[in-house]
């Protein structure tokens, strides 16, 4: 007899661990609009299968609370039914032995008091309440709502120039977004199902490479009403573009050199080319909108006067200043914050970075782009210390891991206490006190001091990225509300009480992505039309291919891929490489056509108008 | 073009058409359930899948577009076991019990099961127990919903009411009210297109045959029974006569034999409407600064409830005039009985109408205008009335034509094309003609509205004036032409709506016909009847002429108010409007 034998997988246990990667991936494309109390059901019976079955609350438990959710869905439940899901999920929870038993409770407990009122109404009335099925998961995703199937279909088709106006009937900076859109679209992407989401950013971009020349768009006819826009960012400039192509006269205010906003004093020209950026606003520009640049509302106007000149304001603002760290020596020469920094390459400043070394504080995306610019200029060596671990960083993984490949050191659990200055008030080196990751507090492990002495990072600068702040308080004076320096505008862009002024993007939504700030310019401009008293429909006239039908066989995403790091970080060139031809047209194949197939021809899959 | 093997057949077919078309196209006979063209292309069902060569999965032929090359078998054993087990298991949650459902013989969810052969259903029976209120007009079967979703997509997209929706996800998911909790709270119109679109028994009309029969039999009631203008071109369809053969004549032939004791014609009323409404139209017309315009008709129940729930700022725009079923009844217990000198409470007055409004409509407490007593008791629909033909076991073939009872039997061409979309305003133009200048137009001098088009408008010369009129059918349609009006987009004097496409011809209690919209068929039988007819204007129908010298007076007169006129404030739909 053999006392151990080394184990070898069944094909049973193989297949139910592909089962279990299957359902990974159909728990990431869930999209919101689902009944909520029946997905709770579900979740049970899920975890009442992976019960061992030795203890009751466990076994019994799960099994009962499953029978009373579906009690309440079946309308078979009375409101008495709901306290007793409700205690005898708590009861499991606490003693339950296992995990398996308590976490399966816990799920139950949040259910029952997270949407409580849903459990009500089907007990009352015999049905979902917040049920709303979203047809199409990329385009209810995005903030914008751009027809994604739509110009997939049509890149597949090899109609480019029609696949990017389709695109810009929701968002006029398709060039912006196919270089840097954080792409929401891909959360949810339903071919998740079959293999991975479509690389639907990627398609974007090699739609806007193929399009050719940039056509006048169709506005229409003159109103005479006169708009005012302060800030000419991604948000400004949509609402402008949308609002002109509506026929209004409007005026961009743009307090710097150049327009684009965070997409030129934020972003680095390796991720968004400068000369891609300036086409795409020259673009937008021929909708006829005035721009004035170096004009600072505020300074050079003040806001009660441009109110009185225009018959709407729109207030897109950005969030253009940075935030301190609050600690010792922070006033040392040779501390520079992501913005200034960031801001001066956008107008063509570089600094010479040569032999310096650089420790970054921070660990979100402008972190990594002043990281990265950092090794560009020619630093010696680039240190991101962050005060929580690597995972919980707010960057896109894509970025820290380019960051890292560029040659940065991410120095995590490190939180910085002070600045040390040499004797010419410079820069000389950073203390970092080690972190221990501790309690989940909302929804992330909150770091606390481990116990282990500070350590000295000797530096030339320090480049401080914690997020930014929005220069809204002359607005505050103007009677604008705020909230926390942020504008306090309503979802709809508007203030109560407050005729013609409307505000969106970075000011309000505090910093955020591209897409979110465009999506606020395009709210704006609909409901300023609305406000001037007219309804001018923004369509587009591009016809889709028909629909193709296509067996669903798992094939593999194509990603975009990179200049080699050794070569990419000698310039501010684009880093990323496009798509090829066949790329493009294998993976705009993928797409399912969630517009067509599945609950999209009933609910209506696309928006023609807005 | 595009070049496709069907079945081993080879055709060309423009770009973009379904394989279900081109099978068609070839003689191949694809079989479908939830599809019907043009409004319902989802592919729900599935039963119409087919094999394309090169694919695993099987596409919808309903919503597929060919491909060049495409190579389909609509016939291989894959095919037929999907078709099948869809079935079953569309079976499996659809309450079968077939010998008591109004849809038999009229089901496609029976003829499919016939067709497919099904036996034995492998799957449990699941059926939902949510029940619908029986005593509204349009009732919901819950156990027989199949979900193809047709009563949403027709309810939303022709109808533009959205009463139904798909509520809930999952196994729970299903047709429900959209945004109310019933449909009596809800602002269903109660066209019934929605059921005239359903392919099983999930939803009906409350079948009120047995209340009919219970007058007939009382011995202390005289039942009187109105015949409505569209029912001439529809009811001889579910005994297979054509509409030459199934005659009004005929159709009041079966009523007697049935024991109904007086049998009268709607058209009547349709040219008293006339004389009132056209005589309002010209009254308000001289007022102009003291009415609201465009001047609405009102004959149509189911616009007249749509109007209140969706758009009360037009609801004064309506003429006061009521419509014809209610003015026949009004006149049938009061003029009527004094006639026969009979108590009218002792009358049973009942119409066969097109129509499901017609039945909320008799019912409104204050239609009780001749006696206290409703004018008219009891609604039955065409389906209704064939129903009660079939359940007397009477031969409609076996009968000959008998003339209608007098004098409510009488009714002009112009009453008789009320049915269809564009006729109550035709009708109105010949006699509001005559009223202005003294002289008859030609008959056809106002046939431009004619047409199942969906909005129509046309301009016509009043004696030196220029009429601006508009006609529309749908209450899609309706609501386009109210929100054209409230921006300010077009300007009318007169307009006509009718809730149905097509008018009463299309009417939601007209015999029902599988992926078959009727009204385009039913229309030009009542255009025949006219032309056919001496009798082409309401004022000179001397029943009409009679009536006004005998009890009325004239159009508009303190009598014709109390009877004939309403007030449409005194009732509420459930918005309060």
């Amino acid at each position: 007899m053999s006392r151990l034998s080394n184990v070898s997988s069944t094909l049973a246990q193989e297949t139910v661990e592909e089962l279990y990667k299957d359902i990974e991936r159909n728990i990431q494309t869930s999209q919101p609009g689902l009944c909520p109390v029946d997905l709770a059901a579900a979740f049970l019976h899920l975890s009442h299968a992976r019960s061992c079955g030795k203890c009751t609350p466990c076994r019994v438990g799960l099994g009962r609370l499953e029978e009373l959710i579906n009690s309440v869905l079946d309308g078979k439940a009375d409101m008495e039914t709901l306290d007793v899901i409700e205690t005898t999920a708590e009861s499991i929870f606490r003693s339950a032995d296992c995990a398996i038993g308590s976490e399966a409770a816990r799920m139950a407990v949040k259910a029952v008091k997270g949407f409580r009122d849903d459990f009500e109404e089907h007990i009352l009335h015999g049905r979902c309440k917040l049920q709303n099925f979203k047809s199409v998961p990329c385009v209810s995703e995005c903030p914008a709502h751009v027809d994604i199937p739509g110009y997939i279909a049509l890149i597949h088709e090899g109609r480019y120039a029609d696949a990017v106006n389709l695109i810009r009937k929701d968002n006029p900076l398709p060039a912006t977004c196919g270089m840097i859109c954080e792409h929401p679209c891909e959360e949810h992407c339903r071919r998740k199902l079959v293999d991975d989401a479509i690389n639907i950013r990627g398609l974007k971009r090699y739609a806007v490479e193929h399009e050719g020349e940039i056509k006048k768009p169709a506005c229409e006819e003159a109103t005479g009403k006169k708009i005012a826009i302060i800030g000419g960012g991604p948000s400004g400039l949509t609402a402008a573009y949308f609002l002109s192509k509506m026929g209004h006269e409007c005026t961009v205010y743009e307090q710097r050199d150049k327009l684009g906003g965070m997409l030129r004093y934020g972003i680095p020209s390796y991720r968004l080319p400068r000369e891609i950026l300036d086409r795409e606003i020259e673009g937008m520009k021929l909708t006829g909108f005035k721009t004035i640049t170096n004009f600072s509302i505020g300074k050079d106007m003040s806001f009660d006067e441009l109110r009185k000149q225009y018959d709407a304001v729109y207030i897109s603002i950005g969030a253009h200043i940075d935030n301190k760290i609050g600690i010792d020596g922070e006033d040392a020469d040779g501390v520079v914050s992501a913005v200034e920094m960031l801001r001066g390459i956008g107008d063509g400043k570089m600094p010479d970075f040569s032999g310096l070394k650089i420790v970054v504080v921070g660990g979100g995306n402008v972190a990594m782009d002043v990281a990265r610019s950092a090794v560009r200029l020619g630093a010696e060596s680039v240190k991101i210390a962050y005060r929580r671990r690597k995972a919980d960083m707010t960057a896109l993984a894509e970025e820290v891991e380019g960051a890292v490949a560029d040659g940065c050191e991410i120095m995590e659990l490190n939180s910085p206490v002070r600045i040390e200055k040499n004797a010419d008030g410079k820069v000389a080196a950073i203390w970092l006190k080690p972190q221990i990751v501790g309690e989940v507090k909302w929804g992330r492990p909150a770091p606390v001091n481990a116990d282990a002495p500070e350590v000295r990072i000797p530096c030339d600068r320090v480049l401080v990225a914690i997020g930014q702040g929005i220069e809204s308080a002359q607005f505050g004076e103007a009677g604008i509300p705020l909230k926390r320096n942020r504008i306090a505008a309503s979802d709809e862009g508007d203030f109560e009480g407050i005729e013609g002024v409307f505000s969106g993007g970075d000011c309000v939504t505090g910093p955020a992505t591209v897409i979110k700030a465009i999506a606020g310019g395009k709210v704006a401009a609909a409901n300023i039309d609305e406000y001037l008293g007219f309804n001018h429909l923004i369509t587009s006239d591009v016809e889709l291919p028909p629909v193709r039908f296509a067996d669903r066989e798992p094939m593999g995403r194509v990603n975009m891929t990179e200049r080699p790091a050794g070569e990419r970080i000698k310039d501010f060139c684009l880093m990323e490489n496009s798509m090829t031809d066949q790329e493009a047209c294998q993976e705009s194949a993928r797409c399912l056509q969630c517009d067509h197939f599945g609950c999209g021809l009933l609910k209506g899959g696309r928006e023609f108008k807005w | 073009m595009v070049n496709v093997t069907i079945d081993g057949k080879k055709i060309s077919v423009p770009e973009g058409t379904t394989i279900l078309k081109a099978a068609k196209e070839l003689g191949i006979n694809i079989p479908t359930l939830c599809y019907w063209e043009g409004l319902n292309e989802i592919g729900a069902c599935r039963v119409c899948v087919v094999e394309v060569e090169g694919n695993i999965r099987l596409p919808a032929a309903c919503n597929t577009p060919v491909e060049e090359g495409m190579v389909v078998r609509t016939n291989t054993k894959k095919v037929r076991d999907a078709r099948k087990a869809n079935v079953e298991l569309i079976l499996s949650e659809h309450n079968s019990n077939c010998t008591a459902c109004v849809r038999s013989g009229n089901c496609s969810l029976q003829k499919l099961a016939n067709e497919f052969n099904v036996g034995e259903i492998p799957y449990r029976k699941h059926l939902q127990e949510k029940k619908g209120n029986t005593s509204f007009p349009l009732i919901h079967d819950y156990t027989r919903c199949i979900k193809c979703m047709r009563c949403i997509q027709v309810c939303d997209k022709i109808q533009a009411s959205s009463i139904w929706d798909l509520v809930n996800t999952g196994s729970r998911s299903t047709v429900d009210l959209a945004s109310s909790y019933s449909l009596e709270e809800s602002k269903c119109a109660l066209c019934g297109q929605c059921i005239t679109h359903c392919p099983v028994g999930a939803l009906k009309e409350r079948d009120d045959t047995d209340r009919a029969i219970d007058a007939l039999e009382d011995p202390d009631k005289i039942t009187v029974i109105q015949i409505a203008p569209s029912i001439r071109t529809a009811w001889g369809e579910a005994f297979g006569l054509s509409p030459e053969e199934a005659t009004v004549n005929r159709l009041a032939a079966c009523l007697k034999e049935i024991g109904f004791d007086y049998v009268f014609d709607t058209n009547f009323s349709a040219d008293l409407t006339i004389m009132e409404e056209g005589s309002e139209f010209l009254s308000r017309l001289g007022d102009k600064e003291n009415n609201k315009f465009p001047m609405f008709t009102s004959c149509c129940p189911g616009w007249v409830r749509f109007v209140k729930a969706n758009y009360p700022e037009f609801i004064d725009n309506l003429s006061t005039a009521k419509s014809p079923q209610q003015m026949f009844g009004a006149v049938t217990k009061s003029y009527f009985a004094e006639q026969i000198g009979v108590d009218p409470s002792k009358i049973c007055s009942i119409s066969i109408m097109p129509c499901l409004a017609k039945k909320h409509e008799c019912a409104i407490p204050v239609m009780n205008d001749a006696c206290g007593d409703p004018d008219v008791d009891i609604v039955l629909t065409t389906r209704e009335v064939d129903r009660l033909i079939k359940s007397e076991h009477v031969d409609p073939a076996n009968l000959s034509d008998i003339e209608l009872d007098s004098p409510l039997g009488i009714g002009s061409g112009a009453g008789n094309i009320f049915g269809a979309t564009g006729g109550v305003m035709e009708a109105a133009l010949r006699t509001a003609y005559n009223l202005v200048t003294g002289s008859n137009p030609d008959p056809d001098a106002f046939k431009a509205v004619r047409g199942q088009q969906g909005w129509k408008e046309a301009e016509f010369d009043l004696a030196g004036s220029t009429l601006k009129i508009a006609v529309a059918n749908g209450l899609g349609n309706a609501a386009k032409l109210l929100d054209a009006l409230k921006k300010g987009e077009v300007e009318y004097d007169f307009v006509e709506i009718m809730a149905c496409p097509g008018g009463c011809v299309g009417g939601g209690g007209q015999p029902i016909h599988e992926q078959c919209e009727m009204a385009p068929l039913r229309a030009p039988v009542l255009y025949q009847q006219d032309a056919d007819m001496k009798l082409r204007f309401s004022h000179e129908n001397p029943s009409i002429t009679k009536i006004y010298e005998e009890y009325f007076g004239k159009p508009l007169s303190e009598k014709s108010h109390h009877l004939l006129h309403t007030d449409h404030h005194k009732w509420t739909m459930p918005n309060g409007n």
